[in-house]
């Protein structure tokens, strides 16, 4: 199955990959990070295809993809 | 079992970035990453930061790094790469550093083509010093000096840096790209690493112009900052290649 992997102490909650992502994949976790975010994680897991738009737009590289 | 299919650069170190939430300057460092680790030039490869936001560059990129006055990053690329010509010189500049202060050194360093490549990001704002106007502020736009908006009739209007030294002979390589969405991105990837490849391959001057977004200054979230990149600043910015290696030919 197709992933991302967010680095928690990385991510700023931008919102950006957000809307990058065509199959609306991610969300934001209701945790706190390290530094006072809540992290971006994938809200629904199985429509991700790995296409990497997520983290070719994440400000802070906090995304990686595994497909 | 799933592979690794996108991965943080060696181009960059660990250090997490301390840029604002949704800011443009961590894509564009992640794509002049990946391109020094790409065309395998890190190990030979000193980037100049500006004064800025950017001013601390030298923690995250993964390569040798000086930190000159304001504005002089083209005169000290200038010097470094005429001393060290196997050395790939980058120099990375805000708006306020190279369209301002460092105008002199920008303009006269690409009239003589030296062999260095400038990553130059425009998000028409004075960032670090807390949102003045720069000289690429658009009309209309608020700043902290120009709370009514920018008005063309005291300030002048903005400077098209692409445009301006797209008349000169000197440069072989300007482009200018943004990185709002994953598609833009992309462009500014092969831009940037066009760029690098030109200095590489000896054959002159290269910049490359990226429009990007300030969150903080512009007073917005990062999703408005990108939707004033594609409404605003590219209808004033076009993107597109002001100057090619074929038209030198
Ligand atoms: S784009 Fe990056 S920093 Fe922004 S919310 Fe997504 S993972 Fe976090
Ligand atoms: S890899 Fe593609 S599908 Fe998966 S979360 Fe990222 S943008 Fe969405």
């Amino acid at each position: 199955m197709p992933k991302i992997e967010v680095d928690e102490g990385r991510c700023k909650a931008c919102e950006l990959c957000i809307v990058a992502c065509p199959h609306k994949v991610i969300g934001l976790a209701k945790h706190f990070s390290p530094s006072g975010f809540h992290p971006a994680c994938m809200a629904n897991a199985e429509a991700c295809t790995g296409c990497m738009l997520c983290a070719f737009v994440c400000p802070d590289v906090a995304i990686e993809v595994y497909k | 079992m799933e592979k690794k299919v996108f991965a943080r650069t060696k181009g960059l170190t660990e250090t997490p970035m301390r840029y604002c939430p949704g800011c443009g300057h961590g894509v564009i460092h992640r794509l002049v990453g990946e391109t020094l680790e790409e065309l395998d030039i890190r190990e030979r490869t000193i980037g100049i930061a500006p004064v800025g936001c950017s001013v601390f560059a030298d923690e995250y990129f993964n390569c040798d790094m000086i930190q000159p006055a304001h504005g002089r990053g083209p005169a000290v690329a200038t010097g470094m790469k005429r001393v060290r010509p196997d050395c790939i010189i980058f120099s990375y500049q805000g708006d306020g550093d190279l369209a301002s202060i460092g105008m002199a050194e920008t303009i006269h360093s690409a009239a003589r083509g030296e062999n260095i490549t400038i990553i130059f990001v425009n998000n028409a704002i004075y960032g670090m010093t807390g949102g003045q106007m720069a000289p690429t502020t658009l009309p209309g736009m608020r700043s902290t000096t120009s709370p009514f908006g920018r008005d063309p009739k005291v300030a002048g209007n903005p400077i098209r840096v692409c445009e301006l030294l797209s008349s000169l002979k000197g440069p072989v390589y300007l482009e200018r790209v943004a990185v709002n969405t994953p598609g833009n991105v992309v462009k500014a990837k092969k831009a940037i690493k066009k760029a690098f490849q030109v200095q590489v391959d000896g054959l002159g001057f290269s910049l490359v112009e990226i429009i990007s977004q300030c969150p903080t200054d512009w007073a917005m979230t990062p999703l408005q900052s990108i939707g004033r990149v594609k409404d605003e600043m590219i209808p004033y910015y076009p993107l597109g290649v002001f100057k090619s290696l074929e038209e030198k030919k």
